[in-house]
């Protein structure tokens, strides 16, 4: 139940911006984006000036993650105040020029919201990703997309923890929205992973223009996984990897996870099981990008969280 | 020719099972270090009708989990390339199918082993797929329906490019005998263990086929369904960019049908026909 002086006054969301290839090997977002450059008609709303922008064209040119070091980690305070020069990483020198067009982060000037577009190895299907949890915008942008495409299902993931945060490229922007969909393989374009996207998107600038119509959003709740742990693969003492995500793991995306349950299977076939204290929901299974990030899926407890209503003020 | 007539064929005293020639296909990669560590303890029981060598192929393509560094490595076993002039500038990939050629070939000659085992995977939902130049290599064609039996409840098809000897240009051409090992789907940069579990299976009931052809056992002849490669279909491009304008579309990438349709990636989906 909302009365008026619950509802929470916020400014209209004018400035979007839609990224692609943030990841030039993820092939949803690149092709996207290429399409609304060419031709804008379908991210057009009243009161919203929606802008389709590629954040890392070598990395999209080479097809590969990145080229020095990856762009959606590279939003750092100290890479963002880093004198400017030739010398910095290529993605370093992309997330200045980023900040400044987008941003700066953290200031009035910055954009009001920014659409992130990733592609996953991990039978994740889609998911939205909060980057906090009192961003009343995001929450009610995010309801209103998980009602919008039922029964199909929206999850949303919330990183806040504060060791296993990243600075990423939509941070720059007031309200971020990760938006992540698999699996797809790296390099390859599935017609049902681009359309499942694209339709996502639809509903997410429909919220934005009915928003800045002057539309009240009543107070509701949002089922979020909340990021826990990272866990990574049994390694030897070279730090060769020696197990495999187990068969009865692979593709469980964001169900229940309990203690005694197998984890990983070793290349010999023996099983080894998870020994966390309660049941978990882990997420990012076996995705490709992560061996590197020693991470072979991360675990999620599952939240309810409450946003009031808002408004535009 | 009947299918009931004995053919004898020389012993196969020398095999090779070789993994990461694209350094991103992990299966073949991971068996191959696990197998490079069981090859290091079973050496004194040598009463082996068969030697293995196990070879990662493009190791720094594997270092840097990419397909290739310079080249596609597994074009570069014609006979063109493997005899070309040789330069200090050549790309990695070159440099390295000559030291392959080396170590299992040189391809064409009486030195080459005698059969190469190469480990593929592909995004392709495509099951486990022998790929061969040949469509009449008895050694190939009998090591693949030994597996079908051994392995029922994987999909299992054998594919024939039908390229000449002269042509042929991937790393299992370098020996006597030889075929790719190709299991998918795995996304690249992933191991799946029930592909990497698949591809083990595989590779061991190979080497056992192989101990018992050369330990003097008889194979009845038989029927194989073989796949011929017709042509190869492109996406639809850009004129200009080259980018692709279509992708394949949701019936054919669950299901291939004997028609195929390609959905635009426009507004209103239009469909091609072929």
């Amino acid at each position: 139940m909302s009365s008026y002086n619950n509802t929470a006054r916020l400014t209209e969301a004018r400035r979007v911006a839609i990224f692609g290839g943030t990841h030039g090997n993820e092939m949803s977002g690149v092709t996207l984006v290429n399409l609304w450059m060419k031709n804008s008609d379908e991210i057009q709303r009243k009161g919203v000036e929606a802008k389709p922008f590629i954040t890392n064209p070598k990395a999209v040119e080479k097809c590969t993650r990145y080229v020095d070091t990856d762009l959606n980690r590279a939003f750092t305070p100290e890479n963002l105040s880093a004198p400017a020069g030739d010398e910095l990483p290529y993605e370093v020198q992309r997330a200045q020029e980023i900040n400044k067009e987008f941003g700066p982060k953290g200031s009035p000037e910055a954009y009001d919201v920014i659409f992130d577009l990733h592609n996953t190895t991990s039978n994740m299907g889609c998911t939205l990703i909060l980057e906090s949890s009192k961003d009343l915008f995001n929450l009610q942008m995010m309801n209103y997309i998980k009602k919008a495409i039922a029964p199909a299902s929206c999850l949303v993931l919330l990183n806040e923890h504060p060791l296993l945060k990243y600075s990423t490229s939509r941070s720059v922007a007031k309200h971020p929205v990760g938006l992540e969909v698999g699996p797809q393989p790296q390099g390859v374009l599935r017609s049902n992973i681009f359309e499942a996207m694209r339709v996502i998107l639809k509903h997410a600038l429909d919220f934005i223009e009915l928003f800045n119509e002057g539309m009240e959003f009543p107070s509701c709740t949002v089922e979020v996984f909340r990021v826990s742990e990272r866990i990574d693969y049994p390694r030897d003492a070279n730090g060769n990897i020696i197990a495999m995500v187990h068969p009865n793991l692979q593709d469980c995306d964001w169900e229940p996870l309990n203690p005694g349950d197998p984890m990983f299977q070793t290349f010999d076939g023996k099983t080894i099981h998870y020994q966390g204290s309660g049941t978990v929901y882990p997420t990012f299974i076996n995705e490709a990008a992560y061996y590197e990030k020693q991470q072979a899926f991360v675990t999620t407890r599952r939240e309810t969280l409450v946003a009031s209503a808002i408004r535009k003020a | 020719m009947e299918v009931d007539e004995l053919m004898c064929l020389p012993r196969l005293p020398r095999v090779a099972v070789c993994g990461g020639t694209h350094g991103n296909e992990l299966s073949g990669v991971y068996l191959v270090r696990e197998l490079l560590k069981v090859e290091k303890k079973a050496v004194e029981e040598e009463e082996e009708p068969v030697s293995v060598m196990i070879v990662l192929s493009n190791p720094r393509a594997t270092q840097q989990c990419h397909r290739y560094v310079d080249t596609d490595l597994n074009r570069c076993f014609t006979h063109a390339t493997l005899n070309g002039p040789i330069s200090d500038t050549d790309p990695y990939e070159i440099i390295r199918s000559r030291e392959l050629n080396a170590l299992l070939g040189p391809k064409g000659s009486r030195q080459a082993v005698d059969l190469v085992c190469d480990l593929h995977n592909t995004t392709a939902n495509m099951g486990m797929c022998f790929i061969t130049y040949s469509d009449c290599d008895w050694i190939c064609l009998h090591i693949f329906r030994h597996l079908q039996k051994e392995i029922p409840d994987i999909p299992m098809r054998f594919i024939h490019f039908d390229v000449s000897n002269k042509e042929s240009y991937s790393l299992d051409s370098v020996g006597k005998h030889g075929f790719a090992m190709e299991i998918g789907p795995q996304p690249h940069g992933v191991v799946r263990s029930n592909i990497y579990t698949a591809m083990k299976g595989g590779v061991q009931h190979m080497l056992d086929w192989v101990r018992l052809f050369n330990s003097g056992a008889i194979f009845r002849g038989g029927f194989v369904d073989v796949f011929t490669m017709v042509k190869h279909i492109d996406y639809p491009r850009d004129s200009v960019t080259h980018n692709i304008t279509a992708a394949i579309h949701p019936h054919l990438q669950v299901r291939p049908e004997m028609y195929f349709y390609l959905q635009c990636l426009k507004t209103e989906p239009s469909c091609v026909e072929l």
